[in-house]
């Protein structure tokens, strides 16, 4: 298959960038996307031209490292697929491509396709835990959980962090991220005792680093590679008011002798 | 340097070995572990666990990875499950049912002592991992869920669905997570350690490149953990993701580390087969599939029909032929060799002519079409999704692919190297699987390493040293670094007309062939030969692009590709030693009338332990292994 590529190339955020065009011949219907593009880098470095760079590394759909707009849309718009899940068959031979990286002002090119997106690990650091050290601990079957419950905390937890929710927002929002930690956890008999404090931390560095807020557009859900159900943004609304409007009580105080 | 191969196992009966060693190793106090400093590189399972936990308990951690988060190391990608020996079936299991398993599953080539602890410590993982809030399947009562996995007769396998690999790592990542933040760790991503440095016989810290800037720097430490995983993608092709490299360790052998069982790599027998030269990983798919398929090629070498029109008459079923009794269950390593000598033999489908048919035709005739669409709904889908092909209407294509590496760093009781100072863990080291990895255990090996093992271990080293004795000023940094400087630069200099990647996927093919499924002397002679012509082949004709003060993947790939060309090397000179076949070794001259693996006990009940040399060949040393709680016992599945 044959196929005209344009691609954004950046050669650090110093630099402005551009789309530049690339003509590719002799591609496999079988191979991905990605691996198309290892051919392309082949064919530049050959030529000592400098290659694209993107991020990539599992190569299948779980460790939420690729990360493109591909014609358009994060991940290409299909469904529950990771950009390494595409396949040059889902296009057709001749096809037009344009690829560009993630789009939002928290997630600043490094590279070409490549951005920083380091923002979503201070998000996780600001409370997306369960203090605990290791040692031994309590057998886990003395604390029951319904099945449903487990398998909705852990459709939440199946986010791969890799950011399309937020390169699909116009309002380059991350709540969908955000509100699949917090309530993976604020689901769990563990995440209880920290479940107030961990939404409002989560929230207050979600804002801290830029992004911006739902006003429900729902491209999330949309574009997310594994489903997560924008409902979760719901019960993470639900818990932050909460959060602040139960602010905890001052209890160390002595009352004052009458 | 002499190398000091004491593996330090503890006196006493084994089931007491690791609490007798806890009570006697030495301790740094609560007030005193801030001050020192430990680096972890690699933050899978096992670093992403080990630098939780010795933060929590108060030492200061730098951890490094060369991903743009700690959350994407490839521990990600294990779907099946966590073997852990709770008893809570009532069938039977114990720790040392669990140690007996996993010995015999490594075909009598992993250490007593070090398994019987892996075992004990597995039931601890799993409340671990509860605390920390990883979702675990649950029963309708509330209680965990249980599954069986292949090579055992007890239901020990802990899962989240099919990506427990993803629900622990992130849970040890929360871990890591909370210690950042509270300023315990340091985390360095995009980072990559390109040399360890070793002065006065301990090792001191590392050098690393800062993959954005492209800055080369160093940092000391009291201690230096490797955590960095195995070295599956020296077959180009593996189900590994693209970063996996075996840089970290093989730099750290060069510096003194010994290398233990470079040959013992697992071969998964289903896996997608490659489509074509364009290609860049093998993705798995689950073993459960034989359950219901029925493995074939066609009889014809120049058969031209589509598989479903492909008459009962003209197709083998070769393993059912071979082995009536266990059929298409056979063991992993016959089932993948099985595939390899048909295809050798021209039989294989597929555009490459690797890869063969596992057809579900019977099954769905039997049982109907909606009951096994049910069973193996999600492995239908993601194979329809990278193939384009319904498995329900025409045979889906298997084909063994490289998969895990049991051979690593050699390590002590504590998890140390010969280096004094360094330690190796997770992947990254050859402790507990021997020649072969049971399904399930490469999860608790990692944990088990980091959360509970090493903490303990490595304070006894600590508290026999002076910290923060070195700092980078001193020379051996200095001299480190600047070898590192000159090693980018070289690389740099390359002006040919071959990507790294091409030559990668040269070495690839040629340790497939020769190093891969089964090995023979003569192809092994043959490899030996090769690879220093083609490190050659690199070193006169690759071009790498680029400068070194930028991002610059394309010198990060040249880099980890140069390490492999030596590697190789040391991969197939192992296999070539070994002259028996155990495990996933399997030597061709080596086996039964029936064609299976044969021991040989007498000469080869050792771990191969290589010592680097520099110019001069390298050296084998053997740690001898003793079998005392366990009949060594050939490995039987046809009664």
């Amino acid at each position: 298959m044959r196929f005209t590529l344009h691609i954004w190339r950046q050669e650090s955020p110093a630099y402005e960038g551009r789309m530049a065009r690339y003509e590719i011949d002799k591609i496999d219907p079988g191979t991905s996307l990605l691996e198309m593009l290892d051919t392309l880098n082949e064919q530049l470095i050959a030529k000592g031209e400098e290659p694209v760079a993107f991020d990539s590394d599992c190569r299948e759909g779980v460790c939420g490292t690729c990360s493109l707009v591909i014609n358009g849309n994060a991940h290409g718009g299909f469904t529950e697929t990771t950009t390494c899940q595409v396949y040059m068959r889902q296009f057709k031979d001749g096809d037009e491509i344009y690829i560009e990286p993630w789009r939002a002002n928290p997630f600043p090119v490094v590279r070409d396709l490549v951005v920083d997106r380091t923002a979503f690990d201070r998000i996780m650091q600001a409370g997306g835990y369960v203090s605990v050290h290791s040692g031994p601990k309590p057998d886990p079957n003395s604390i029951p959980i319904e099945p449903d419950v487990a398998g909705e905390a852990l459709d939440a937890a199946t986010c791969i962090g890799c950011g399309a929710c937020v390169a699909a927002c116009p309002n380059a929002a991350a709540m969908l991220y955000t509100a699949a930690k917090v309530s993976h956890l604020g689901l769990l008999p563990q995440g209880q005792p920290e479940r107030y404090t961990r939404v409002r931390s989560m929230v207050e560095q979600m804002d801290n680093e830029g992004f911006g807020g739902c006003t429900n557009f729902g491209e999330c859900e949309e574009a997310c590679p594994k489903g997560i159900s924008i409902k979760f943004i719901g019960q993470m609304n639900r818990d932050y008011l909460r959060a602040t409007v139960c602010e905890p009580i001052e209890r160390s105080g002595k009352m004052e002798a009458q | 340097m002499a190398i000091d191969l004491n593996a330090r196992i503890p006196h006493g009966p084994l089931a007491d070995k690791w609490n007798n060693h806890i009570d006697s190793l030495r301790l740094v106090g609560p007030r005193n572990r801030p001050l020192y400093r430990v680096i972890v590189v690699g933050s899978g399972l096992a670093g992403a666990s080990a630098a939780a936990s010795m933060a929590a308990m108060g030492y200061h951690v730098d951890c490094f990875c060369f991903q743009d988060s700690p959350r994407r190391a490839h521990s990600i990608a294990a779907q099946g499950g966590i073997n852990a020996a709770k008893g809570y079936r009532n069938d039977g299991d114990s720790a040392f049912r669990l140690f007996q398993d996993t010995i015999k599953g490594g075909d009598f080539r992993a250490r007593e002592a070090n398994v019987y602890r892996l075992a004990q410590l597995s039931a601890g993982i799993i409340d671990q991992a509860v605390s920390q809030g990883v979702p675990f399947a649950r029963e309708y009562g509330g209680m965990l869920a249980n599954r069986s996995f292949g090579g055992v007769l007890v239901e020990r396998t802990f899962y989240c669905r099919g990506e427990t690999g993803q629900q622990l790592l992130l849970g040890a990542n929360s871990a890591l997570a909370e210690q950042i933040h509270r300023g315990r760790v340091n985390m360095y991503t995009r980072t990559e350690m390109l040399d360890l440095v070793v002065a006065e016989g301990r090792a001191r810290g590392i050098v690393v490149r800062d993959l954005v800037t492209g800055e080369i720097r160093s940092h000391a430490a009291d201690a230096v953990v490797l955590a960095t995983g195995g070295y599956s993608t020296v077959f180009y092709l593996s189900t590994n993701a693209r970063g996996c490299n075996v840089t970290a360790t093989w730099r750290a052998y060069k510096r003194g580390a010994a290398f233990a069982n470079p040959c013992f790599t697992q071969i998964h027998p289903t896996a997608i087969p490659a489509s074509g030269d364009q290609q860049s990983k093998l993705t798995l798919m689950s073993e459960s599939l034989r359950n219901d398929g029925r493995i074939w090629v066609p009889k014809n070498k120049d058969e031209t029909r589509s598989a479903p029109d492909i008459p009962e008459e003209d197709r083998y079923y070769y393993l059912e032929e071979r082995y009536p009794r266990f059929g298409n269950l056979v063991p992993r390593d016959v089932a993948a060799r099985n595939a390899k000598d048909v295809c050798d033999a021209g039989l294989g489908v597929g555009a490459s002519g690797y890869g063969v048919y596992l057809d579900f035709r019977d099954a769905i005739k039997q049982e109907g079409l909606e009951t096994i669409e049910g069973r193996y709904d999600n492995l239908f889908e993601m194979y329809e999704r990278i193939t384009g092909e319904n498995p329900l209407k025409t045979p889906m294509q298997i084909y063994p692919a490289p998969h895990y590496t049991m051979g690593g760093l050699w390590v002590d009781y504590n998890l140390m190297t010969t280096v004094p100072g360094l330690y190796a863990i997770g992947e990254a080291n050859f402790s507990d699987h021997g020649a072969n990895r049971l399904g399930a255990s490469s999860l608790m090996q990692c944990l088990a390493d980091g959360y509970f093992i090493l903490p303990v271990t490595i304070g006894d080293y600590l508290s026999r040293h002076p910290r923060g004795e070195i700092d980078t000023s001193h020379a051996s940094f200095k001299a480190t670094e600047s070898e590192v400087n000159e090693r980018v630069h070289k690389l740099l200099s390359l002006r040919g007309n071959r990507p790294s990647t091409a030559i990668h996927r040269e070495l690839g093919a040629l340790m497939t062939d020769s190093c891969g499924i089964s090995r023979n002397k003569k192809g092994l002679a043959g490899a030996l030969k090769s690879i220093p012509k083609l490190r050659e082949e690199f070193w006169k004709n690759a071009r790498v692009t680029g400068s070194a003060a930028s991002f610059n993947m394309d010198l990060e790939y040249a880099g980890r590709v140069a390490d492999y060309l030596e590697f190789a090397e040391l991969m197939c000179r192992d296999a070539q030693k070994r002259e028996e076949s155990c495990g996933c070794h399997f030597r061709e001259e080596y086996q039964t009338d029936d064609g299976e693996a044969l021991r040989n006990d007498n000469e080869f009940t050792y771990s191969s332990v290589w010592e680097h040399r520099g110019e001069r060949a390298p050296k084998l040393h053997k740690e001898n292994l003793s079998f005392e709680s366990i009949e060594l016992a050939q490995r039987n599945y046809k009664t």
